[in-house]
């Protein structure tokens, strides 16, 4: 790990709250994700990859867009370690990277879809406007 | 002027590698009152007492100061040693220079300094130490075993064979508890029923043994040797003495609607009704709840076909006092209610079901004789999917933190069964880990992989769903780093256990403590696990935590051991380290009563003479047998009138003084 990737890993850390050290390795994340096959990296191997600072693996993966932040993963996860959290703060590295968002608020009004449940909404902008 | 003696331990290196054991000997040396003061190798060995007791009797020595390890290690061993020459037990003090001095200060100095602080406050203390006599109480020769499973059932007969009576409590309308309803045992595979239900006789036979089914404890007092319990006979509304098991009401009863419990509610049973063939006591029991008589008045067709006139619809609760010297908790557990996971579809989905309720589907007396059907439409189940660690290990707050230990095996007993009656059935196991420590245990395991072909997917299961007509499991293999759907026609939950929810009402009544899940505590997790905190009550099967049935046997048989040791006595000694009330000073304030953790205090109303003043007043009394010593009175008290002898309130201030002079 060279030191920019340590504190790479540290920042997700910090901006998830989360422990990776709570992870089992029992794989209900993997279970129960609805977005896994569009994944290159799947939930259970976010923490484990976290937890060995792989960060820029990540920041560079499609999945970190694929995830639907729908939290079943959370919702799910025996051990409190709460993996959606994770994806979201490698999400939130590369959009302050960039310095812009993916998604314009303004923008958002014509891209809407009645027939969107009122949570998808809030985890895209959850997903887009950091 | 007490004359005291101080020997200083090394404990090899233990304590002098960080504390310079010369220094503290010459340290103390010149204390008002010591008269010897020395050093030496390791004080507990032969030696080292002989050394204490050779300096006892050449210096006449009032008491001893050892400046050793924890008072929980050997103070009983220096109490022993300073009988032997003479001393009364309680002139010994113990200055714990290991634990609070070696074992954490990395400096020696500081360790050196401590010690001999330590030392001194022992050394005051010691100047107000007072002789102390052990009182003794006599010993009821009779336990009781509070639960009818396999634990108890052990528990009991052991005791029994010993010589000792024995009662056994058992809320439910049997004894047998879990184990009656399992089909077969692992790793031998012997069938659960084969085994128990003669045991089940034995006790039942026994002469020593007296069970008390469908009843309940409903009140305990006294202490060790001396126990009065309350049991509430709940009324069976069938006289015992005169049914003879006929079955015939059972057979006759119209009403249908009430679910088996027996059968984990697979099936429904009548109203009247004995749980199963091999019960015992083999006397039917009405449900009313669901008695058409009992409700409305109307039916009494039991009581019409009964050939012995045994039904009475009238009969009422009987409340027994009985004693005891030793209380056995044998309560055992239950599975979790699984509404925290709506994922895997339980409430939904007939055909998702826990592992108790697969095993009275593959029993032969279970709802389907054995044969293996599935609920929603008794068709064979070609594809089953198990999954392991249902509710365990889970700190989500949704489950239990703990390994619930028995899933495991039992999983693998299921699927290598299934495998075998049903060689075209597809199984899988997800796992997240494969726990199978014991005996022929891992090797069992293997043998439903290798010989039997169990598909062992490690991963977890994120949802169960049902689609036309079957469950669709989707889950994670870890290994192959995939998502894998499964269309399963059975999914099985290996659920976690949890003990039994009369066991926290039972745990007040008896003063034993309980843990954050429950389950009773022991006293020692290692040195004495079937024994509670509080004396005379013992702890038997998974009451005290998870364990499969041989470790149950195991536990059982070590209960009823400690249970034998205590009733072979006699006399108990009681602690002297009690605590006693001040009459003269005491307010009658009822504050110490509460604060008991153990009921040791009464109130009486006793005449005193206060200065020439004679007038009745309400004092409090301590029960030195229930006391403990734990001086929670005598901190609550609000005059000053509580005091524990041997730990005085002088002889803490004393202490106090010492240290910080």
């Amino acid at each position: 790990m060279t030191v920019n990737e340590k504190e790479l890993a540290e920042r997700v850390i910090r901006i998830s709250g989360v422990n990776t050290k709570k992870c089992m390795k029992c794989g209900k994340c993997s279970g129960t994700c609805p977005s896994f096959e569009e994944m290159e990296y799947h939930p259970h191997q976010f923490v484990s990859m976290v937890e060995k600072g792989q960060i820029k693996k990540l920041m560079e993966s499609k999945s970190i867009w694929t995830c639907l932040s729908c939290f079943a993963c959370i919702e799910r996860c025996p051990r409190s370690v709460e993996p959606a959290k994770l994806i979201e703060a490698v999400r939130v590295c590369v959009i302050r990277q960039q310095g812009e968002n993916h998604l314009k608020a303004n923008a958002v009004p014509e891209k809407l879809d009645e027939n969107m449940p009122q949570q998808a909404i809030v985890s895209a902008f959850r997903k887009y406007s950091k | 002027m007490q004359k005291i003696g101080v020997f200083v331990c090394w404990c090899g290196s233990n304590i002098a590698g960080t504390v310079d054991v010369e220094r503290v000997a010459q340290a103390v040396a010149n204390e008002p009152g010591v008269v010897i003061s020395t050093d030496y190798q390791y004080m507990c060995s032969e030696a080292g007492q002989l050394k204490i007791r050779q300096a006892i009797k050449e210096y006449g020595l009032t008491g001893i100061v050892v400046c050793s390890c924890s008072p929980r290690m050997h103070e009983a061993t220096f109490r022993k040693t300073a009988q032997a020459a003479g001393l009364n037990p309680y002139m010994v003090e113990i200055a714990n220079i290991r634990e609070q001095c070696s074992w954490i200060h990395k400096d020696k100095d500081e360790g050196t300094e401590k010690a001999i602080i330590l030392a001194k406050a022992a050394i005051a203390k010691l100047h107000l130490n007072t002789p102390l006599k052990a009182g003794e109480s006599a010993v009821t020769k009779r336990a009781l075993v509070i639960g009818g499973g396999i634990a108890g059932i052990q528990t009991a007969l052991d005791i029994a064979d010993a010589g000792y009576e024995v009662d056994i409590v058992e809320k439910s309308p049997t004894i047998g508890g879990k184990m009656a309803q399992l089909d077969k045992t692992f790793p031998t595979l012997d069938c659960a029923a084969c085994i128990l239900t003669p045991k089940m006789v034995d006790a039942s036979a026994h002469e020593k043994i007296n069970l008390f089914t469908y009843s309940e404890v409903e009140g305990v007092s006294g202490f060790v040797g001396n126990f009065k319990v309350k049991i509430r006979k709940k009324a069976r509304h069938v006289k015992a003495d005169l049914c003879t098991g006929c079955g015939v009401c059972t057979e006759k009863c119209p009403s249908r609607k009430a679910p088996n419990e027996f059968n984990q509610g697979l099936n429904k049973r009548g109203a009247i009704y004995i749980p199963f063939a091999q019960a015992i006591p083999n006397v039917p029991v009405i449900d009313t709840e669901y008695c058409v008589k009992m409700k409305t008045g109307k039916c009494g067709l039991c009581a019409t076909v009964c050939p012995s006139k045994a039904i009475d619809f009238e009969q009422q609760d009987e409340i027994v006092e009985r004693e005891y010297g030793a209380i056995v908790a044998a309560t055992g557990y239950k599975l979790i209610n699984l509404d925290n996971f709506e994922e895997f579809g339980y409430a939904q989905n007939k055909d998702v079901i826990t592992s108790l309720e697969l095993e009275r589907l593959m029993n032969a007396a279970g709802p389907t004789k054995g044969t293996l059907l599935r609920p929603s439409d008794n068709e064979h189940p070609h594809e089953i999917v198990f999954i392991q660690c249902v509710g365990s290990r889970d700190v989500s707050g949704c489950g239990k933190p703990y390994c619930s230990k028995i899933c495991c095996m039992y999983t693998a007993k299921h699927a290598m069964m299934i495998r075998d009656k049903y060689p075209d059935t597809k199984v899988h196991v997800f796992y997240i880990d494969v726990r199978t420590p014991g005996k022929n245990f891992d090797e069992f395991y293997r043998r439903a992989v290798e010989e039997y072909g169990v598909d062992y997917i490690k991963g977890m299961v994120g949802k169960v769903v049902e689609k036309d007509g079957k469950l669709l499991v989707q889950g994670s293999d870890l290994i192959a780093n995939e998502q894998i759907k499964i269309e399963a026609d059975l999914v099985v939950l290996a659920t976690a256990i949890e003990p039994d929810p009369s066991v926290k009402n039972l745990a007040t009544m008896l003063t034993a403590s309980i843990d954050t899940n429950n389950f009773l505590t022991e006293a020692h997790a290692k040195l004495r696990p079937v024994e509670s905190p509080t004396a005379g009550v013992f702890l038997s099967g998974v009451c005290q935590g998870p364990k499969d049935v041989p470790e149950t046997v195991a536990q059982a048989s070590a209960a009823a051991a400690k249970v034998i040791g205590l009733l072979a006595k006699d006399k108990l000694t009681c602690n002297p380290c009690v605590a006693n009330s001040n009459e003269l000073l005491c307010n009658g304030c009822s504050q110490c009563a509460n604060v008991c953790p153990y009921g040791a205090i009464e109130y009486i109303n006793k005449e005193v003479n206060d200065h020439g003043k004679r007038e009745v007043r309400r004092i409090a009394l301590v029960n030195e047998a229930v006391c403990q010593g734990c001086g929670a009175c005598t901190v609550t008290c609000p005059s000053g009138a509580m005091d524990l002898k041997g730990f005085t309130t002088r002889q803490i201030m004393a202490e106090v003084d010492a240290i910080c002079k």
